[in-house]
């Protein structure tokens, strides 16, 4: 039994041994594990790092419209799959996202950044805060974010809102002091989204930094 | 040389087969998906609300906490349903998602333009079945085709301040979801 086993063994060893055949089977492995490496971290990276895809952007903010209709592409429908979230309608609202302030530094909780002027039209919006998984992020004020109703405005209707660890007077939105977080500006009942590609024009608050802690 | 520039190719093609296979998959294998991780705690054809986020515990990312949302979770494999929720006194929208999350259709209050949105959800075969003269009542009657026999229907309502909570809660508390 033994015997014939080795024998067996030797036999097949000996038949790749053989110039071509090795090649053949070094180049397929090679070739499957390139193939698997390169497409799954081409996948993971699409998912990650968020898709420039089909978005609107305006300064620091990016939204993409068609992600809550049947249109959305089938990236972000990974994504979303993946994440967990539901996108909002598109006959319900727009989501803007910034993860960095104008200048393109990524937002930190513990720097203080000035978010200043006004937002598309829209019958309501939500400022809100979130860590990069998109949960919620602690803090003593237990605020995590503004409605429009909330707000205080300038005089011509304008608002200012700082985002920042240390408490603020005004319209403070506590960041917890987490290095990383990011801003979802959501508008409700607003004619930007599918019919208005040409969202550039539309204005949206400046992001500044300025001091850190 | 030819060989190994040969075999890069290759690689190359099937990563990319790989990737796009991945991508156009992923949405069939999510195991937490917004859908799974409603199916948890909604039962099926009722309205039930969906706990609002804290820093601790969300159903699902990315939640507006400004909201409160309640859904239902639908199947219309034994026949269409009917929808209806008063609108609270700010804002109040309904979202349909399908069975793999996406938004095939959302209306918000003011364009129900009534003190109620009421509406039958259908597949199009259903749809197709109705009588020729349901079909003319049917006129003033809004009715929502789903791509797909189960999917989600969610209900949000905004509460501006919080001193608004109770009452959009109690609205949204008489929202109702069920079969024809």
């Amino acid at each position: 039994m033994k015997l014939a086993d080795s024998s067996c063994y030797t036999g097949r060893s000996n038949g790749y041994a053989t110039g071509p055949n090795v090649r053949l089977l070094f180049g397929t492995v090679f070739a499957l594990a390139i193939a698997a490496m390169a497409g799954l971290g081409a996948t993971w990276m699409a998912l990650t790092r968020g898709s420039a895809y089909g978005g609107v952007t305006i300064g620091a903010w990016t939204g993409w419209p068609k992600n809550g209709t049947s249109g959305i592409d089938p990236y972000a429908r990974a994504m979303v799959a993946r994440t967990g979230e539901l996108p909002v309608g598109s006959g319900d609202g727009v989501a803007f996202y910034a993860r960095t302030d104008d200048a393109g530094q990524p937002l930190d909780g513990r720097c203080d950044v000035l978010l200043s002027g006004t937002t598309p039209q829209a019958r309501f919006w939500t400022l809100t805060l979130y860590d990069p998984e998109g949960r919620l992020v602690a803090n003593s004020a237990q605020r995590q974010g503004f409605t429009s109703q909330e707000i205080v405005r300038n005089a011509d209707g304008s608002f200012d809102i700082l985002v920042g660890p240390r408490a603020r007077p005004g319209n403070w939105l506590p960041t917890g002091g987490v290095d990383k977080y990011l801003l979802v500006l959501r508008l409700y009942d607003t004619p930007i989204g599918m019919a208005s590609r040409t969202g550039s024009e539309a204005p949206m608050p400046s992001v500044t930094k300025r001091a850190c802690l | 040389m030819i060989r190994l520039a040969l075999w890069l190719l290759g690689a190359l093609v099937l990563a990319g087969i790989v990737h796009l296979t991945t991508v156009l998959l992923l949405p069939r294998m999510a195991t937490q998906d917004a859908y799974a991780r409603v199916s948890a705690i909604a039962p099926v054809n009722s309205v039930i609300p969906i706990p609002g986020p804290t820093p601790e515990k969300a159903v699902m990312p990315f939640m507006d906490p400004a909201f409160q949302v309640s859904v239902c979770r639908y199947d219309l494999s034994r026949g269409a349903l009917k929808f209806s929720v008063p609108i609270s006194q700010a804002y109040t929208s309904v979202s349909f998602y399908t069975r793999s999350d996406v938004a095939y259709y959302a209306i918000n209050d003011r364009a129900a333009g009534r003190r109620v949105i009421e509406l039958d959800l259908m597949t199009a075969a259903q749809r197709a079945a109705l009588p020729e003269n349901e079909e003319i009542t049917a006129a003033d009657r809004l009715i929502v085709t789903s791509p797909t026999n189960t999917g989600l229907i969610v209900i949000r309502a905004l509460a501006p301040e919080v001193g608004w909570v109770p009452a959009v809660r109690t609205a949204l508390a008489s929202a109702q979801c069920r079969p024809q």
